[in-house]
């Protein structure tokens, strides 16, 4: 695309043209970690709560969620390193992060235009990947523990007391986290959720929301390094 | 007595109220051990293994006359055999007849996530329904005794029953039928209570065992099964019964104020987001200002 050819489309066609966000892997990856998520989340709140417990008769019935459980929190971990791999760069919190976090008063009451351009990712983000991301090391943890849990002799007991008080407080952490990733991407901010579907943003979408980003990506800006 | 044991008080991971709860008449089971007329001669193991349909399990031998370290799956019955060394030099053989010790206040049921696993009977028999059981091994957690036991394939998990099914239908469990010294005995709660405490003080005022006691935990409000032992107050001598049983603390964090906390802030995280919605709606994307078209702004 030329540059002559960009000048003389019109703004509004230019504000509607689309921009690649997500690579196909970074697409499958994410549907791979949602879903199993949401089998974990089901599951784990049947076994949770005697009132959530139909749960896991909507997946299969409770025994069948005690097997697998375990396996599609594996796929949720594999998933959620690959992630890191991808995107751990993306996701270092910088000065303007700070400067963000002290704006996010504006962004909670979605007045978007008072806050720093933010890159690819902002800070809200990051803090829910590095969330997610630790709290699945400590789910990991706990739940080996808890998975082959009579496997552990009796003077190693401790171990067992302490994974079940932090598998439920972990992940009670990530639901909190969870809720807000997926209201604010499926819900909230328009334009996002069809992005993690079929990978593309407007134009008009990455200049509000991700502007240092969209000059990255569009304008040839040659950010640090 | 017999019928108590399908007045059902308590069921785990089950909302809602319980038909047998709320009853008075005082039917109460229990089983007295008295460890200091116990010779281990383990009939008691063979008579459990037999009433139960299990054949008997590979011994392992530890330098010891105990059949295996702990009870099994399919071993419910054991016997724990000590050679203790007294301040005086000499040799006593502890022996204490291990087994679930029908909990008043079950670590188990606490645990238990899944409806009907586990109920306790208004009789205080604690007793897994495997039908209902899904195999998570929470009652391994809660269990203070080291008694529920995971059956790898059966994927679920099993412990004495106290023979639920002898005693509801007037019958005495298999193991007090079997023990010849009558160290053994079944009874009402308050029966064998009673027997306990006349022996333990026939043992500190005659026998010369100034320490000798009945073995009841307050910590689990006191269970259906209950020792005399020698010494009362060292009971992990006697194969490491735990001298305060209670449910784990973490266990009780877990089930009590973190649950609670968990599903207010999980019910406050929905209606919060609602809220927010509502309130300040969706974002939207803004058109880009002329000026701020990157390709052509950048490039001149």
């Amino acid at each position: 695309m030329s540059t002559n050819a960009v000048s003389q489309s019109s703004a509004a066609s230019q504000n509607e043209e689309l921009i690649p966000r997500y690579s196909l892997g970074e697409r499958v990856n994410h549907w791979l970690g949602a879903l199993s998520y949401i089998y974990l989340l089901m599951t784990g709140l049947a076994f949770w709560s005697p009132y959530l417990y139909w749960m896991a008769a909507v997946v299969g019935g409770a025994p069948t969620a005690r097997f697998w459980h375990p396996w599609f929190g594996l796929i949720f971990a594999g998933s959620l390193f690959w992630t890191f791999k991808e995107w751990h760069r993306d996701m270092q919190i910088d000065d303007g992060d700070r400067a963000w976090a002290k704006a996010m008063p504006d962004y909670i009451q979605n007045q978007d235009d008072k806050l720093p351009p933010v890159g690819r990712f902002n800070f809200g983000q990051k803090l829910f990947f590095w969330g997610i991301f630790y709290s699945v090391i400590l789910l990991l943890l706990s739940g080996v523990a808890l998975w082959y849990t009579e496997a552990l002799p009796w003077s190693f007991r401790f171990v067992r007391y302490a994974a079940v008080l932090i598998h439920a407080s972990v992940a009670l952490i990530t639901i909190g986290l969870f809720l807000i990733h997926v209201y604010m991407s499926a819900i909230l901010e328009e334009g996002s959720f069809g992005s993690m579907i079929h990978g593309y943003v407007t134009r008009a979408w990455a200049w509000t929301f991700h502007r240092t980003w969209y000059y990255e990506v569009t304008g040839k800006f040659r950010p640090k390094q | 007595m017999s019928q108590a044991s399908t007045e059902i008080v308590r069921i785990s991971g089950h909302a809602g109220t319980v038909a047998g709860a709320g009853l008075n008449r005082e039917f109460q089971v229990c089983k007295l051990v008295d460890t200091t007329t116990c010779i281990g001669c383990k009939a008691c193991e063979v008579a459990c293994l037999e009433w139960n349909g299990y054949t008997f399990s590979e011994t392992t031998f530890d330098n010891s006359y105990q059949t295996m370290p702990e009870t099994a799956w399919n071993y419910w019955n054991l016997i724990k055999f000590n050679e203790h060394e007294r301040d005086d030099g000499s040799m006593m053989l502890l022996m204490r007849k291990d087994q679930c010790m029908h909990c008043e206040d079950p670590g188990c049921l606490a645990a238990c996530p899944a409806d009907s696993a586990i109920v306790q009977y208004a009789n205080g028999i604690v007793d897994f329904q495997e039908a209902h059981c899904i195999g998570c091994g929470y009652c391994i957690t809660g269990c203070p005794f080291n008694i529920p036991k995971f059956s790898p394939t059966a994927r679920k998990v099993f412990k004495c029953t106290l023979c639920n099914d002898r005693v509801s239908v007037g019958l005495e469990p298999a193991c007090i039928k079997a023990c010849p010294t009558g160290c053994l005995h079944f009874g009402t709660k308050s029966e064998m209570k009673e027997l306990a405490e006349t022996r333990a003080e026939q043992l500190r005022e005659v026998s010369g065992f100034a320490d000798a006691g009945v073995y009841d935990p307050p910590g689990v409000s006191g269970t259906h099964v209950i020792y005399v032992l020698h010494d009362a107050k060292n009971p992990e001598l006697y194969g490491g019964l735990p001298k305060d049983p209670h449910i784990p603390y973490s266990v009780q964090l877990w089930k009590g104020p973190l649950k609670w906390l968990g599903n207010l802030a999980m019910i406050g995280g929905l209606v919060g987001l609602a809220l927010h919605y509502m309130r300040f709606g969706p974002k939207k994307e803004e058109p880009i200002p002329p000026g701020e078209r990157a390709d052509v702004e950048r490039r001149v």
